[in-house]
């Protein structure tokens, strides 16, 4: 027990960030368990966390009512977004998303409530690491069960071909909006987390290359099983204290062996790191994105 | 008046750097139809190697640009062996090829960090002789002249080049069906790597004149004009060179009318990526973009 203690005193914000960072590749993996590309996850997580801190700091609402009104709040703004962009495909999307991303940001960073660039400061610390996990654990239960429910199939039918999934009579304007709007209320529900775990969140956190790290995630860890995105986070988000283990200090080498982590995976392992644990998973990789050059 | 005068002509010039920086990245979309996310490290590669060249290696700035320019398009040949043409038969290319380009630009990008430090530098004193030109109250720098000369010039030569030489016409015969391409005998891999040589190269010359404009060069330069890039090859039409020289010159001039209106430069990146947003959901296909890209 006191091993475990000291080893929460080390590494215990450690393993908050990995929750956290989890949490938001599962909510990507939702939109991506659909075909569809998004890089605005970053931006809803922003969103939750923001009006749950402000929630919580500035009009003393209880905590789990604040982080439900901020999960609320970046699904009704995904369901608004999503019903125009999702008629874009592949990297069109991505970038729409994205250039949604980057208003979000600026507009928190020109608020006055928001806190601008210092960024929200003083949000009660109430998250704890058993909430996250628990959290971690039932998304992650729901995420495994929706698989094999009638919207899971739904879902990997558009992600597999999305002209046929429409032929055979698969709504999928609603199932594409269900996947993105899910996702966004997952990262709502983490940023609003997150926001009361640090005191502090800054708008830059929220920001362009977080979105590309949860895409990271997703893809070293592999996107065919719930766990992939988990493996991801938790491998990458560790790294930098595992390569400090192994004596590398220099910020430098640390940055080449992550690009280079992720470069072999997509060269070698297609489906990820979880493909590894699968039987017969290193086959075919799964058919995402082709839509664009078919289509062109 | 004359204020505003200043501000276009500001906006002409940076807007003709960012030309520069999307024709590069809209070539190779237009022929792989994937997003080389790169590009910004090659930019920024290259304006470090420029300065290196001119500090260190103590050439004249007109010797260390080509030397730059070149060592940037081997850079492209580089990234194209690695990252892409491995990939290229596999069914999800478009997506697998927006992560290896990710990968490689977190590898450039540390080794810009590793080779020439994290700090902000600038070109020596008297790298280029600046004269100061005053004309109805505005004021013109031979260096600012210089600089929209030499992206004009490039520009106009890429051109020519793709409309007139045989190399070219390979290039756009690529872009607009490989396998036909290859059966009329044309070495599809040769050109594709050609692509990648011309777009990095004119990536980094965009780099070195945005280094010398703003006289300072920082290893992550590259983050602010990637999504601006994409911003102006959205907003000229994806794939369509024509549309990045406009898309750039528009968005120059976006940016400074922004700042000029509303006195701040706090909004100066929303409008243009809300505008970039407007875009896609409009007319997705861009200014002058190809109607057939982006059709469910």
């Amino acid at each position: 027990m006191a091993a475990l203690n000291q080893f929460f005193a080390i590494y215990g914000s450690l393993v908050n960030f990995i929750g956290i960072n989890a949490l938001l590749a599962l909510s990507l993996y939702l939109t991506l368990s659909a075909g569809q590309l998004s890089l605005g996850n970053a931006a809803f997580a922003g969103i939750g966390g923001y009006t749950a801190g402000i929630l919580t700091m500035k009009c003393g609402v209880p905590f789990l009512v604040s982080v439900a009104a901020g999960s609320l709040l970046a699904g009704v703004v995904g369901l608004v977004l999503g019903l125009p962009v999702l008629r874009l495909r592949g990297v069109f999307l991505a970038i729409a998303t994205l250039a949604f991303g980057e208003v979000v940001r600026i507009v928190v960073l020109n608020l006055d409530i928001t806190g601008g660039a210092q960024g929200l400061v003083g949000i009660p610390n109430i998250t704890t690491t058993w909430g996250i996990y628990l959290a971690l654990a039932v998304s992650g239960y729901a995420i495994a069960r929706l698989r094999y429910s009638r919207v899971g199939w739904c879902f990997e039918s558009i992600r597999e071909d999305e002209t046929a999934a429409e032929t055979m009579g698969i709504n999928t304007t609603y199932y594409k909006t269900l996947a993105f709007t899910l996702g966004a209320v997952l990262a709502g529900f983490t940023g609003a987390l997150y926001a009361h775990l640090n005191y502090i969140i800054t708008p830059g956190e929220f920001g362009f290359s977080v979105a590309l790290d949860l895409l990271i995630y997703n893809i070293v860890g592999g996107i065919r099983v719930w766990y992939g995105p988990v493996l991801g986070a938790a491998l990458l988000t560790a790294l930098p204290e595992i390569l400090r283990g192994t004596g590398l200090t220099a910020g430098p080498i640390r940055m080449a062996i992550n690009g280079l982590i992720l470069l072999l995976v997509i060269l070698f392992l297609p489906n990820g790191l979880a493909s590894l644990f699968e039987r017969g998973g290193r086959g075919k990789p799964t058919a995402f994105g082709a839509a664009v050059s078919e289509e062109a | 008046m004359a204020l505003l005068a200043q501000q276009l002509v500001n906006g002409l010039f940076i807007g003709s750097v960012y030309g520069l920086f999307a024709v590069g990245y809209t070539l190779v979309f237009g022929v792989l139809d994937i997003l080389n996310l790169a590009h910004a490290a090659v930019f920024t590669l290259g304006g470090l190697i420029a300065l290196w060249l001119v500090g260190t290696g103590g050439l004249s700035i007109w010797t260390a640009f080509p030397a730059a320019v070149l060592c940037c398009g081997v850079l492209g040949l580089i990234l194209d062996r690695i990252a892409f043409a491995p990939l290229r038969q596999r069914t999800d290319s478009n997506f697998s090829g927006l992560i290896s380009s990710i990968a490689m630009a977190i590898i450039f990008e540390s080794a810009a960090l590793g080779l020439f430090g994290a700090r902000t530098v600038r070109f020596p004193a008297h790298t280029v002789t600046v004269h100061i030109w005053r004309w109805a109250g505005i004021f013109i720098t031979s260096l600012q002249v210089e600089i929209v000369g030499i992206a004009i010039l490039l520009m106009v030569a890429l051109t020519q080049f793709l409309n007139r030489a045989r190399a070219g016409k390979a290039i756009r015969a690529v872009a607009e069906n490989d396998r036909t391409a290859r059966l009329l005998g044309i070495h599809v891999d040769g050109i594709i790597a050609f692509t990648f040589f011309i777009s990095s190269a004119l990536g980094g010359a965009a780099g070195i004149l945005f280094g010398l404009y703003f006289n300072s060069l920082s290893p992550d330069m590259g983050h602010s004009i990637e999504l601006k890039g994409l911003a102006v090859i959205i907003l000229g039409g994806m794939g369509s060179i024509p549309g990045a020289i406009l898309g750039g010159l528009a968005f120059g001039l976006s940016e400074v009318l922004t700042v000029a209106i509303t006195g701040t430069s706090n909004l100066r990146d929303a409008v243009a990526f809300t505008v970039l947003f407007t875009v896609l959901i409009l007319r997705p296909s861009g200014l002058l973009g190809r109607k057939k890209m982006r059709e469910a």
